[in-house]
């Protein structure tokens, strides 16, 4: 297996506040992984460190190319954009300053639509689309520079049941050629339909497959609950008999 | 007035200064229309409101010592654009107050040189309001030049300022420098703004910058379409409104202005899909 993404010993700041120390991850090419944490636990600084978007303090990361889904409502739905426009967005860093899209780039931004199931309102205002049409767009955006991993952030927020179950299909394909790393809220499927989970709350408290994380204590770090929580019994862990912690 | 006898007025050599008048606002009108769509999508009308003001203190200054008008307020508009750009770094402040403190700060240092000038009312009714009268040969050129050098740098750069307004982290991410291009837009809003101050006046430029391309957004959902119905909008409007406001001695940018304000209101009530009627029907 090769790492489609690794980060070692990965430390950041957000607005001058320590919020990453000591990461370490690795998703293989193949892989459906899903990032899981409370709020606060550094989630999206972890995947824009990914990104190079902010510098690391210790650490390195290595990652072919890293393709970013953002929230939903870090993007401009108003504007008078077409479907195909806002996917060959995603495409301007590599056509080049003071260059026009060439049919090459035309086929790229179709290609990528074709793969989220939405060739056939390309030409619709982004405007007009439902969340999760409108969470598809992003997907094909990031797609179509062929990324190594995908870095979904929350793709499910404000999305009903059949869209988000249409999403999970969409990535779980995603991730049979690439790596997939989604922040998700939402346990419970995350423990169901993905390969590995990673468990962060500033680092990574445990990474492994679903069986493999049955300890509740683990979760109870990890999201700061007590031993009544109903995440625990939500995710059918064994009760714990002992006090853990103090 | 009838338009023909307008038409023949603009062709009469004793009235050399209308034709030039109407080049100056036309061109002024198509560069505020094209660079208004940014402003438009942006969001970023109160900056632009702000560039208006700020290139004041310029033209003041460019006034008092017999200097270039169009150069002064170009520079003061930079000046005040990269101040609210430095400035609205700092966290605490939101970028809104930050616009305000310096157009503000920028027209009152205006008014205070403006003050030192002899005869000052007269030619501050005539920055703020318009006119069209006194306009040097040499600014002609200055506008035509202008216009080109704004059109090309939106031609070339165009699909970097919709990257940074789609999505400005995701644009950072693919290699953008967002910082230089919010840069180089509010220093091509600047240009746009100060090449049409001497027409339609300095409280009114907004007007031509906002007026059109909101118009125009009401009318398309393709930004290839409202970027050439924006320049369109203001270009007519721009026409219509010196022509009524030379027939019935109106005052020049008021008049461009309510021209405008019409189209808009009736693009409001007419779009297709979209407008009042439609909705209605």
């Amino acid at each position: 297996m090769t790492a489609a993404l690794e980060m070692t010993g990965v430390a950041a700041d957000l607005g001058g506040r320590p919020v990453l120390r000591d990461v370490n991850l690795r998703v293989d090419a193949g892989e459906f992984a899903a990032l899981l944490g409370p709020n606060g636990a550094g989630k999206t600084t972890l995947m824009r460190a990914a990104l190079g978007l902010i510098p690391l303090r210790a650490g390195t990361v290595t990652t072919g190319s890293a393709g970013y889904v953002p929230q939903r409502h870090d993007f401009t739905w108003d504007f008078p954009a077409s479907v195909e426009d806002a996917v060959l967005s995603g495409l301007v860093g590599r056509i080049g300053l003071f260059r026009r899209p060439r049919v090459a780039h035309w086929q790229a931004a179709w290609h990528a639509l074709d793969q989220v199931h939405l060739a056939d309102l390309r030409k619709r205002p982004v405007g007009e689309l439902s969340g999760g049409q409108r969470q598809r767009v992003l997907v094909a955006r990031a797609l179509v520079l062929e990324p190594a991993v995908l870095l979904l952030d929350e793709p499910f927020t404000g999305l009903d049941m059949p869209a988000q179950e249409t999403l999970t299909e969409l990535f779980t394909h995603i991730a049979r050629e690439r790596a997939v790393l989604m922040a998700t809220h939402d346990l419970a499927a995350a423990a169901y339909t993905c390969d590995r989970l990673v468990l962060l709350n500033r680092t990574v408290v445990a990474a492994g497959r679903t069986a493999e994380l049955r300890d509740p204590a683990i979760w109870m770090r990890t999201f700061d609950v007590g031993p009544g929580s109903h995440l625990l019994k939500a995710l059918a862990l064994p009760v714990p008999t002992e006090p853990v912690g103090a | 007035m009838s338009p023909w006898q307008f038409v023949a007025d603009l062709a009469n050599p004793d009235l050399a200064f209308l034709p030039k008048a109407l080049t100056i606002a036309v061109l002024s009108a198509v560069m505020c229309g094209v660079v208004g769509c940014y402003v438009v999508l942006r969001g970023m009308a109160f900056i632009g409101d702000a560039v208006a003001h700020a290139v004041f203190p310029g033209l003041a200054i460019a006034f008092l010592f017999s200097g270039s008008l169009v150069l002064g307020g170009t520079i003061a508009g930079i000046v005040t654009a990269l101040l609210v750009s430095v400035f609205a770094q700092n966290r605490r402040l939101k970028e809104d107050s930050v616009i305000g403190i310096f157009f503000v700060a920028a027209f009152a240092l205006g008014i205070v040189v403006i003050s030192r000038a002899p005869g000052y009312a007269g030619s501050l009714q005539q920055f703020l309001f318009g006119s069209i009268t006194g306009i040097p040969d040499r600014d002609l050129y200055i506008v035509g030049g202008t216009t080109i050098v704004v059109l090309l740098a939106v031609y070339l750069l165009h699909k970097e300022f919709v990257a940074v307004t789609l999505d400005r982290e995701m644009a950072r991410a693919l290699g953008l420098r967002a910082f230089w291009l919010d840069l180089i837009l509010y220093v091509l809003v600047t240009l746009a703004v100060v090449m049409a101050v001497q027409t339609i006046g300095n409280i009114l430029v907004l007007a031509l910058l906002v007026t059109p391309a909101a118009t125009a957004r009401l009318l398309t959902d393709r930004l290839a379409v409202m970027m050439l119905l924006a320049p369109a909008v203001g270009a007519g409007g721009a026409l219509i409104g010196l022509y009524v406001s030379w027939s019935w001695d109106f005052p020049v940018g008021g008049t461009i202005v309510l021209t405008l304000t019409a189209a808009f209101l009736l693009a409001h009530l007419f779009a297709p899909r979209h407008g009042l009627i439609a909705r209605l029907a």
